[in-house]
């Protein structure tokens, strides 16, 4: 990543956007920023309102109110501010009687300048160069999702957006897409991508937004959502009893319960050497002592459930998105 | 290269020839004059209708492409030129493409130019197809022989073919105007089957208004009716005023119509596909 691309406008920046079709709010009010090099997870559940986000950006839906900058231009006042933007929304379509070399080749001409040369590559990237001359009416789903990708590399992307890429893959087919999206972003591509499938996130991605109702409820590194969560620990200790009175009085413990005959708490790593120290001091000598891996779905559900956003459980100590996202 | 209209416009036409309704309209424009001068051939008494050059219709072929153009203005040159304005757009969003094509490097209005030029182009080649097809069936049958005008004089024939081309220039002027028609139903329904069916229902209801007592006074400036003013040229002398009332009644009808249509079009949301 070069100093420049540091320095300039970042490559997706939306303040404010909202999205109301009636009565109905299908955004209300996202702001979040991807800068370059990211590989950004958009999170939420069906219907949070990420589509409609990425149509925004895109500018194939005009915002009710806010505003959408890619690399520092308005998607909504001309094509021009979608110059090394790519991607799709939801399935990537195509005209099915036309081949898929031909459905290239129609984008290429969309697109100008030498996109028309990057056809090959761009097939063989997504693995898809021996039925490129099928029409894509034949096509699976997969193969219209790898085309979708193909379509989006003749422009030469800065900035990828992808919404679900891989909803409706196999195993094997998410797998590759995974792959795949690591591989470009491991050339310097910056990626959004919108996702309900926290493994794929949390494989590919080094930061998420959690979009809930139509409101970002987080913005920020995975690693440091999790970090400040704090890590859950299970105790076992001689003297359950007094282990859980040290717990409770012990200063960086916190949400302690007794949890079937064993002790869980979140800590971060000082407090827990601390505990430890308490607990021979107490009388209470050890018998197990373990952290509990906390999952991205873990908070995702903490995030996105429940009546408040910032409910109860590993997220309690999550960054609110204001926090987060600056 | 830039991409710009002309990119659009290039690419519309190689869609069509992958489409199947491409081939339908065509075939349509071919294969009536052709059945026409069959009937012509096989009725019994071999003598025409009461309608303007119907008792020329077994003396010279060239009276075949003006009747075709009599009776095609009622459903037949509507349906066929439909068939493609009004489906234009709507497939865009039969197929969920207008995102795929709206995320490139082209504004939305030189993509609705592209597409609005290439309807029209198959318009005006299904006219001029029906047109030239009606002449050589026509001539086969009857003969490649002189015309009575309208006024009762009579041309020659090479003078007839050339008033017989003139003619469906001019008969393009309100084809034009029921493309314009199509491509605003196309891209406000969104819907291909609402769009064609739509845009015939409005040629026929413009035909209907014609014929309602009381509303003769309407008549000169219906569409329907301009789509009789290639029949000025079949006069001696040329009776331009027809022709002049069908630019500017055409015009009146399907500027608007157009314009609506490219509004529609720069500002409307995709959020489906």
């Amino acid at each position: 990543m070069t100093a420049a691309a540091l320095d300039g406008p970042p490559p997706v920046e939306v303040r404010g956007l909202v999205k109301r079709y009636g009565d109905l709010t299908a955004v209300g009010g996202v702001d979040l920023t991807v800068n370059a090099g990211d590989v950004y997870g958009y999170l939420g559940p069906n219907g949070a309102g990420k589509t409609t986000s990425l149509r925004m950006m895109l500018g194939l839906i005009r915002p009710t109110e806010g505003s959408v900058r890619l690399f520092g231009r308005d998607p909504q006042t001309t094509v021009r501010a979608l110059a090394g933007v790519a991607g799709f929304v939801e399935a990537p379509t195509f005209y099915p009687y036309l081949t898929g070399r031909r459905n290239l080749e129609l984008l290429a001409a969309f697109d100008g300048n030498d996109a028309r040369r990057r056809i090959d590559t761009a097939l063989d990237t997504v693995e898809l160069t021996d039925r490129a001359s099928d029409r894509v009416g034949g096509y699976s789903h997969g193969m219209r999702q790898r085309l979708g990708i193909a379509a989006a590399l003749l422009r030469e992307p800065k900035l990828l957006l992808l919404d679900e890429p891989a909803t409706g893959l196999d195993p094997g087919g998410m797998r590759d897409m995974r792959l795949l999206i690591r591989r470009l972003a491991g050339e310097g591509m910056t990626v959004l991508l919108s996702s309900h499938l926290m493994t794929e996130v949390e494989e590919v991605c080094n930061r998420v937004g959690i979009v809930r109702s139509g409101k970002i409820v987080y913005e920020g590194a995975i690693a440091e959502l999790k970090s400040s969560a704090g890590t859950t620990y299970r105790l076992s200790t001689t003297d359950d009893e007094r282990a859980l009175a040290v717990c409770r009085a012990q200063p960086g413990i916190e949400n302690v319960q007794a949890d079937g005959g064993r002790i869980s708490f979140t800590a971060g790593e000082s407090a827990v050497a601390e505990l430890s120290q308490a607990l021979v001091e107490a009388g209470a000598l050890i018998r197990s002592l373990a952290p509990q891996t906390v999952t991205l779905e873990d908070l995702f559900f903490s995030l996105t459930e429940g009546d408040h956003p910032s409910r109860a459980g590993a997220a309690a100590a999550a960054p609110q998105p204001a926090e987060a996202a600056r | 290269m830039n991409p710009g209209v002309a990119t659009v416009y290039r690419w519309e036409l190689t869609k069509l020839r992958y489409q199947k309704r491409t081939y339908l309209g065509l075939g349509a424009a071919i294969a009536v004059p052709i059945i026409f001068v069959l009937a012509i051939h096989f009725r019994p008494d071999r003598q025409g209708g009461d309608f303007a050059f119907s008792s020329y219709l077994t003396r010279s072929g060239l009276a075949v492409p003006l009747v075709l153009m009599l009776f095609g203005a009622v459903w037949l040159f509507p349906l066929i030129t439909a068939l493609v304005a009004g489906d234009i757009f709507a497939s865009e969003d039969h197929n969920g493409t207008l995102k795929t094509i709206f995320t490139r490097s082209l504004e939305r209005g030189q993509i609705f130019a592209g597409k609005a030029l290439a309807a029209a182009t198959y318009a005006v080649a299904a006219i001029l197809l029906s047109g030239t097809v009606a002449v050589v069936a026509g001539s086969i049958q009857s003969g490649f022989n002189s015309l009575q005008t309208l006024s009762g004089t009579v041309v020659s024939a090479p003078k007839a073919l050339e008033l017989v081309y003139v003619g469906l220039l001019v008969y393009l002027i309100p084809i034009a105007t029921v493309v314009a028609i199509g491509l605003l139903l196309s891209t406000i329904t969104r819907n291909s089957a609402a769009a064609v069916v739509g845009t015939l229902m409005v040629s026929l209801l413009f035909q209907l208004i014609g014929i309602l007592p009381g509303l003769s006074g309407t008549t000169p400036y219906l569409l329907s009716t301009q789509f009789n003013a290639w029949q000025g040229l079949l006069r001696e002398p040329v009776d331009w005023a027809p022709v002049v009332r069908a630019a500017w009644v055409c015009a009146m009808y399907g500027v608007p119509a157009l314009a609506a249509a490219f509004l529609v079009f720069l500002r409307r949301d995709v959020a489906g596909g």
